[in-house]
């Protein structure tokens, strides 16, 4: 290591706007460029190190066990059935320690440990351990396990009726204002519509996967997780370690879309199994596995009240949801979340409710609350517009909020209005048919829009930055990349803010050893690490123009040289044997002054088949606010990525529960059908210019989570306009849109 | 996956010579039995690999005809000019199917033998008569919105997954096997299948260690043939209903017809009662409702697979009009 000299630390806790910006005075140019990932040559030549790559003497493999009964207790793990087997090394049981279910993402407990009770079907029991990845998986399925099977709550039909209200999430379970019902009642135009989805698995390419290293009495975890400090203290606490005992290590992600934000069950295995046979064991779970026993997104049923005055101005707006999720587990999927601020009403009720059954774990996945939410809420406002005779776009406008309904504070930023208009425009949206009334052969055109909405978030985030004696920065922190594009913007603010080529910036993420960050989840990953470089870079310009002898406001850094005075002085000579600066950044009163979310509207074009009722989306268009852009490409990755998801929720993505073990069905990506290429069209996406100064230094929200929110109600509103068919139990398979069309 | 062992056989007597007890079975592209091995639904204790046989041929034989070889990848197939011009409902069936690269592995013979897609068939943890006779039924009062509407018993509704096959079924195909003992057989696509009755472990007529050596197909049909495919997404997804056609129509009346239906059977499916309703008719709106009755007539549904039956006759009608439209 290269020494250090001065070092500092520059803490933000965001109090108050922040009107002034580096990213503004900078001068080296970079940011907001569409760059390319500073890491895709590692990935696309093989050299970017997975989880799952890791290799190292004397490594075994593990394979986890799975329950087969959905409800009941564990009475006997025959070890000795598989003991002789060629390979294997042994069968590892620990029903104490072993979790029962991933951790939920940024909870500082551990997740719940226990694996004698059977708690859903396919809950990992135990981990045979062997000599290689087949003989260990051989020897699983083979284990005999027994059994006293109980009665469960398999069936969300059968127990919706018995349900409770769960304590806070991200947001208050009952929220609302005014006098809902009555108002509903008095009202000219009434909505009442009940919309349901199903369970969803997010389906990363690559599946959860931990390697186990013990180190004396440190255990080193290589893994493939979103949130390191956080998963960390899960883990510390499941294994009854102090967490500077652990270290994670997760330089790359092959996605996670939520089901990585906490720790999840191969991780415990794997460091117990390591442990008990004293080598490193490695367990990647099979994709079955990752559907079994993983995280989903809750199925929902929601019901979407609507009361207008005439002219489609909302007198009342209900969203009353019904979510699932294990006993005692508090997470629920916040179906409401947009609710609360997309539109002005001055009656407002939004609850939701848990249906407690024997499910594998529901926990965050992309845009929890919005992703499944805003395809209710959104439909019921086109169902409204049809119903009060107005454009989808007029009635948003009519009913655009000044304010924040139910906490009267004012938006920090809110273009969802230009959205619309610019997207229209874009789009041609004027060309809009009535329902049903574009006919081309056998197939039925139509148009439909939805709003957009995902609220940003500032989460505690650290990150050390240096420049060596080369004049090379490095940039350190625990935060991940998940395929978002972190290592590539963090990068380009560093770059901007020291005046460095991007060539001559490092960035080092994806392990515990570095400064703890927020980790990449909520769409809070860029604005929150991102504002901790921010604050190490700010730091160190300060310290280079005490070096230099100027203010700091006097002082341009460009192309690796430090300006001002009348002198150009490379960095390298300047910072001597090197400096180096901790920026740390918190969440602080703008985000309770303030309603902080990032907004857009969704266009999308729809053929349905006359005969068959098989969807094609022909086109989808979205124009998006999220701040400031950090880099015009993987902003756009991200949206492309999201309207993806969009698309499937919308069509054909659904996990199965079997009504008798709750099993899930279709655990393979042969039969969970996410969208191939062939189902998803040219999407256009374009960005508003924004600043946002109440969010963060750099004016940044989250993009990461904005496309899939509202996506799908694109989609299933322009079905509507196509086939003049309402189906609202998603996803919307051929099946559901049968009975309404045309006769053969 | 368990363990087994593993032979390259060199040539087609010595294939099947290799496979010299039960629990041995052929593989060639391995694009479904590696699947089913490593979750253990297939548990061979031996392999004879057939991929280097001589039977990658596709040849046209004095008939008029073409016999494929056994190990002909679907996507060579599927692009050869001679069944492009002749037989277009094959290589339409055959672009239908699986991904560019499961097509470039997928080899005829192997196609033929593709196991159901049974989600229940699939999890060694739930009762499947399939895998093991007496087990149970998991898909009979569970999810089934894949399964069969046609051809199913009180043992089993698992669904034929191919779309070759069902192609295949329309063009009057021929199966030429060796069998263990030398002898040869030829064994029309008709009767190649069995119905699961109560042994839906036993798919097809062949005998254990009998191997596919070629399929050959007649002379090509005289006019319009149509693949068309309904399925859950636009690409790689198994058929919900799939439809291979050939029809000709002549002085205003359809003079022959071949139907073969996917998604909907136990096996690839074919009904001589549905041409019954045709041949001799003007091509109507009547005679197609008459065919699609014909085909349903004994349908039925188990739940959440009810919606193909409707689905069977829509899809049959539009493919009817296609193929004797203007």
């Amino acid at each position: 290591m290269f020494g250090f000299g001065k070092s500092d630390t520059n803490a933000l806790t965001m109090d108050k706007p922040h009107p002034d910006s580096l990213l503004d005075t900078g001068a080296q140019g970079v940011i907001g460029k569409p760059i390319d990932r500073i890491d895709g040559p590692l990935k696309v030549s093989g050299r970017a190190t997975y989880a799952a790559e890791y290799d190292f003497p004397d490594l075994a493999y593990g394979f986890l066990v799975r329950a087969t009964v959905g409800a009941g207790k564990v009475t006997e793990v025959d070890a000795d059935s598989v003991r002789g087997l060629p390979g294997v090394i042994d069968v590892i049981t620990d029903y104490k320690t072993f979790i029962r279910n991933p951790g939920q993402g940024g909870d500082t407990n551990k997740p719940p440990q226990g694996v004698a009770d059977v708690a859903y079907f396919g809950e990992p029991i135990a981990i045979v351990v062997a000599d290689s990845y087949e003989a260990a998986r051989d020897a699983a399925q083979q284990l005999r396990v027994s059994y006293e099977a109980k009665e469960g709550r398999y069936s969300f039909a059968a127990y919706r009726e018995e349900h409770d209200k769960p304590p806070e999430g991200v947001m208050p379970p009952y929220t609302g204002t005014g006098d809902p019902d009555a108002a509903f009642e008095g009202a000219a135009v009434k909505i009442d519509a009940t919309y349901t989805t199903p369970s969803q698995n997010s389906a990363a390419m690559e599946p959860h996967a931990s390697t186990a290293v013990w180190e004396g009495d440190e255990l080193h975890l290589y893994g493939a997780y979103q949130m390191l400090s956080t998963d960390r203290i899960q883990l510390a606490k499941a294994m009854g370690m102090k967490p500077d005992k652990v270290r994670i290590i997760a330089r790359y992600v092959g996605g996670g879309f939520g089901s990585k934000l906490g720790i999840a069950p191969e991780s415990v295995a794997a460091a117990v199994a390591a442990k008990a046979i004293g080598r490193p064991v490695k367990c990647v779970m099979a994709r079955q596995q990752v559907f079994d026993a993983t995280v989903r997104r809750s199925n929902t049923e929601q019901r979407v009240r609507l009361g207008a005055d005439a002219d489609g101005k909302l007198v009342m707006l209900g969203h009353n949801s019904l979510v699932s999720n294990l006993p005692e587990e508090s997470f629920f999927e916040p179906c409401g979340q947009a609710t609360q601020f997309l539109y002005a009403a001055p009656n407002i009720t939004i609850t939701h409710d848990i249906v407690r059954l024997d499910w594998l774990l529901a926990a965050s996945m992309r845009a929890p609350g919005e992703a499944v939410g805003m395809i209710a809420l959104e439909c019921a406002m086109d169902e409204l517009a049809e119903a009060v005779g107005l454009d989808p776009i007029e009635l948003r406008k009519r009913n655009e909020p000044g304010e924040h309904p139910i906490d009267h504070i004012p938006f920090s930023s809110r273009q969802l209005v230009p959205c619309m208009e610019r997207g229209a425009a874009l789009f041609g949206w004027s060309k809009r048919k009535p329902a049903a009334g574009d006919r081309r052969g056998e197939w039925l055109y139509g148009m439909g829009m939805a709003a957009s909405a995902r609220s940003n978030m500032l989460q505690k985030s650290s990150a050390k930055v240096s420049i060596d004696g080369q004049g090379r920065a490095t940039v350190e922190t625990d935060m991940t990349d998940i395929g978002t594009g972190t290592y590539t913007i963090l990068a380009q603010i560093t770059s901007e803010i020291l005046g460095l080529p991007i060539d001559d910036v490092t960035v080092k993420l994806g392990d515990t050893a570095f400064p703890p960050a927020a980790g990449s989840g909520g769409s809070f990953g860029a604005g929150s690490s991102g504002t901790s470089v921010y604050l190490a870079c700010e730091a160190l310009r300060g310290q280079i123009a005490d070096k230099m002898g100027v203010a700091a406001d006097g002082l341009t850094l460009k192309d690796g040289r430090a300006i001002g005075d009348n002198r150009s002085v490379p960095l390298a000579e300047l910072v001597g044997d090197g400096i180096a600066a901790t920026g740390e950044v918190a969440p602080g009163k703008q985000e309770k002054e303030t309603l902080q979310s990032s907004y857009g509207a969704h266009f999308c074009e729809v053929a349905v088949n006359a005969v068959t009722g098989e969807v094609r989306i022909k086109r989808m268009l979205g124009v998006f606010a999220g701040g400031r852009i950090l880099n015009a490409k993987t902003a756009r990755s991200q949206i492309l990525g999201g309207v993806t998801f969009g698309i499937g929720t919308a069509l054909s993505e659904e996990l199965m529960h079997d009504p008798r073990n709750g099993k899930i069905v279709n655990r393979d990506l042969g039969e969970y059908h996410v969208p191939v290429n062939a189902d998803v069209p040219q999407i256009d996406v374009e960005f508003l210019s924004e600043r946002d100064i109440h969010a963060n230094p750099m004016h940044a929200k989250g993009l990461g989570e904005l496309g899939i929110s509202g996506a799908g109600a694109a989609v299933a509103n322009a079905i509507y306009n196509a086939t003049g068919v309402r189906a609202r139990d998603f996803p919307l398979t051929l099946d559901k849109l049968l009975d309404g069309l045309p006769a053969v | 996956m368990k363990t087994f062992t593993y032979e390259k056989a060199t040539t087609v007597d010595e294939a099947v010579r290799d496979i010299d007890r039960a629990g041995a079975k052929f593989i060639a592209g391995g694009t479904n039995l590696l699947d089913l091995m490593k979750l253990q639904v297939e548990t061979p204790d031996k392999l004879v690999d057939i991929s280097r046989l001589p039977l990658g041929e596709i040849e046209e034989r004095e008939d008029g005809g073409l016999t494929i070889g056994a190990l002909v990848p679907n996507a060579d197939l599927a692009a050869d000019p001679r069944v492009i011009a002749k037989y277009p409902v094959l290589s339409r069936a055959l672009l239908a199917g699986a991904s560019g690269q499961l097509r470039n592995k997928a080899t005829t013979g192997g196609n033929l033998l593709q196991r159901t897609r049974c989600y229940y068939f699939y999890d060694t943890a739930m009762p499947c008569n399939k895998r093991e006779p007496g087990a149970g039924c998991s898909a009979i009062g569970g999810f089934n919105r894949i399964l069969a509407v046609l051809g199913t018993s009180e043992n089993c509704i698992a669904t034929h997954p191919g779309d070759m096959p069902v192609a295949m079924r329309a063009l009057d195909a021929t199966i030429v096997t060796l069998k263990a003992d030398g002898d040869k057989r030829r064994i029309s696509i008709h009767d190649f299948y069995r119905l699961p009755g109560d042994r839906p472990d036993l798919e097809t007529v062949l005998e254990p260690g009998e191997l596919i050596t070629h399929v050959e197909l007649p002379a090509p049909p005289e006019g319009r043939q149509v693949y068309r495919k309904v399925r859950d997404r636009a690409s790689y997804a198994f058929a919900l209903v799939s439809v291979a056609g050939v029809v000709k129509v002549a002085d205003g009346k359809i003079a022959s017809a071949a139907l073969a239906f996917g998604g909907l059977g136990s096996m690839p499916w074919r009904d001589g009662a549905v041409e019954a309703a045709l041949v001799g008719q003007a091509p109507s709106d009547a005679a197609f409702a008459a065919a699609a009755d014909a085909l349903l007539a004994d349908a039925k549904g188990y739940g959440s697979n009810d919606f193909k039956i409707p689905l069977a006759r829509r899809v049959l009608i539009a493919t009817l009009r296609e193929l004797t439209g203007e």
